[in-house]
């Protein structure tokens, strides 16, 4: 095989983007669910602390530790038609189990620790003066979140945002386990190279491992834009 | 009295247990490090829970852990001022001294913001960044913060420690114009005892949570009531004392009786006298021999330091020191004074003076 092949078939159009276009709609869905989600856990578990956060903490953290394979499988569970979410969810004429709302959630609960331990460790970093300072300054719990905790947090927040997109891109076990292969609409990219493969169709795999390569490259590069636009801050220059 | 806090709290080493009253005028609060200065103050500014107490504000009640009333830190109308400032870092100096004033409208914050630049000295530094700031102006922008709120009283954490000593009489000068302006309760915390003679009216003096002395400063620094607070307010010679008549006493570390000019209703268990209280006798009058002639003492020096302008001198009673440890009196001089006799033949001659002396009971 050359790369001459799968070249063709990207520039000459024969090429099916419905997996590219999947992968990045599911991406961003998934990592907007994790930012929002993951910053009110964090932020909830800021103030507490015991066994009972210890508790929540690890079941966080289980789909960090857990195979893919096994998260899809309990999710399949928890939406499957007996499954206490598949049969609520099932009572609005809903199912989740194989359409496209299955691949956010796969990769929203998978992508989930990550967000919640940085934006977690981030908030933990700022100085807690500055919120007390805020405090005696009459601001409400939500204002000293949103006006002080979060912008000094914010660097933190952002690289967790940004490993969560990475993760929730490259998610395959959990996706295929709850949403399954349905081309142009559950194929994610790399499920539908796992296709690909598995029906011999090397020269689509090529392609599609091409274009996943050139998303990963121009993530890193906005990244590291970002973050040295950020380093340049007036109120963070040294 | 406005500010009335009557408090405890157990911390990890020992128990904060205070109680006192705040007036208009400047409270000093001194102490040494980790006496529970700071956490005093956190907790009038509602930052720190205490286990039980009751603090009241212009009869508001802020806290009354017998009736469960604890009013969160926003709804308390506390100005505290951080030791190290805390602006918060990611706001310019306009955004951080209009952080408080969110609530009002558009045009009567923008009065008020310039009324407090104005008043803290501020101005020009409006669109700078804290870390743009030198400490003094981080100080006066912190200060300007802390009063947008209007307290009803406000609460200063060590507010000249950030500061290099040059800036020191600058800032100082600048919270005394805003104390005498500002005339509602004012809670200065520091461990520098000159700091605290300066600034307080009152002064609070706390000694691991609890208040050992409390009153004007001039009469705990002139008759402080324990041992402790004489140390504590800078005094540096002690001894212990027995009393022999009604106007003289026995100093048993110094080996000699010393006239008194007052008497203590309770027996004295110390006798004391500051550094700089320590007069040199001129030679022509040194002539005296014998012990307790208005208490003055030949002396011999064991070692000296000194600072720009003053002398600290060790000094030996009665015999020649054997080792430089043997010292028995810190005497605190100006250097002219000290070019004066410092070539004279030792011994020299000590004056303790009857009325500078302190008698401080068990």
């Amino acid at each position: 095989m050359t790369f001459v092949a799968p070249l063709n078939l990207i520039l000459l159009g024969s090429m099916d983007w419905s997996p590219v276009r999947i992968s990045i709609e599911t991406s961003v869905t998934a990592t907007l669910i994790t930012l929002a989600v993951g910053l009110a856990a964090a932020a909830w578990r800021e103030r507490r602390s015991g066994p009972a956060a210890a508790l929540v903490d690890g079941v966080f953290l289980l789909p960090l530790v857990l195979p893919p394979t096994v998260v899809g499988f309990l999710l399949l569970l928890l939406f499957g038609r007996n499954g206490p979410l598949g049969k609520l969810l099932l009572q609005f004429g809903a199912t989740v189990v194989f359409s496209w709302p299955a691949t956010v959630i796969a990769a929203a609960v998978v992508s989930f620790p990550l967000m919640y331990l940085t934006a977690r460790a981030a908030l933990e970093q700022v100085d807690s003066r500055f919120l007390e300072a805020a405090r005696t300054l009459g601001a409400s719990e939500w204002r000293v979140f949103r006006e002080i905790a979060l912008p000094l947090a914010w660097p933190g927040v952002l690289a967790g945002t940004i490993l969560s997109f990475a993760r929730a891109l490259g998610e395959f076990g959990a996706t295929l386990m709850l949403a399954g292969n349905i081309p142009g609409r559950t194929a994610t990219i790399p499920v539908a190279i796992y296709f690909a493969v598995e029906s011999d169709d090397m020269t689509r795999a090529f392609a599609w491992c091409a274009i996943d390569v050139i998303i990963s490259l121009a993530l890193l590069a906005g990244l590291y834009h970002w973050t040295r636009a950020q380093g340049r801050a007036r109120w963070m220059r040294r | 009295m406005p500010l009335q806090v009557q408090i405890a709290k157990q911390l990890p080493n020992f128990a904060l247990d205070v109680s006192f009253t705040a007036g208009d005028a400047p409270l000093g609060i001194l102490g040494p490090s980790g006496a529970g200065k700071t956490m005093l103050l956190r907790c009038i500014a509602g930052l720190e829970q205490p286990n039980r107490g009751r603090i009241d504000l212009n009869g508001r009640v802020l806290l009354d852990t017998g009736a469960r009333i604890r009013v969160p830190a926003r709804e308390r109308r506390v100005g505290l001022l951080f030791q190290h400032y805390a602006l918060f870092p990611n706001r310019t100096v306009a955004d951080n001294i209009a952080f408080g004033l969110h609530n009002l409208p558009a045009e009567e914050r923008s009065r008020r913001l310039a009324a407090l630049i104005e008043r803290t000295h501020a101005r020009g530094l409006e669109a700078r960044y804290p870390r743009e700031l030198s400490g003094g102006e981080q100080q006066r922008v912190a200060l300007a913060r802390a009063l947008s709120i209007e307290p009803e009283a406000l609460l200063l954490d060590e507010p000249l420690s950030a500061l290099d000593t040059h800036l020191r009489s600058q800032v100082e000068a600048e919270l005394q114009e805003t104390f005498a302006a500002y005339r509602r309760p004012t809670l200065v915390v520091t461990h520098n005892v000159e700091e605290a003679y300066r600034l307080g009216k009152q002064l609070l003096v706390l000694a691991r949570g609890r208040v050992a002395a409390f009153g004007a400063k001039e009469e705990i620094f002139n008759h402080p009531p324990s041992l402790e607070v004489a140390r504590l307010t800078g005094c540096k010679n002690f001894s212990r004392a027995r009393p022999v008549s009604d106007h003289a006493i026995e100093a048993l570390d110094w080996g000699c009786n010393l006239r008194v000019a007052h008497t203590l209703a309770r027996p004295a268990a110390h006798v004391g006298i500051r550094a700089h209280h320590i007069d040199f006798a001129e030679p022509s009058s040194a002539t005296a021999s014998a012990d307790s002639v208005e208490n003055i003492f030949p002396c011999w020096l064991v070692r000296s330091s000194e600072t720009p302008f003053r002398i600290t001198l060790y000094l030996r009673l009665h015999k020649p020191p054997v080792d430089s440890g043997e010292y028995q009196l810190q005497a605190e001089v100006f250097k002219e004074k000290w070019e004066r006799f410092r070539s004279l033949p030792q011994p020299w001659h000590v004056r303790l003076a009857p009325d500078s002396l302190f008698l401080l009971p068990e």
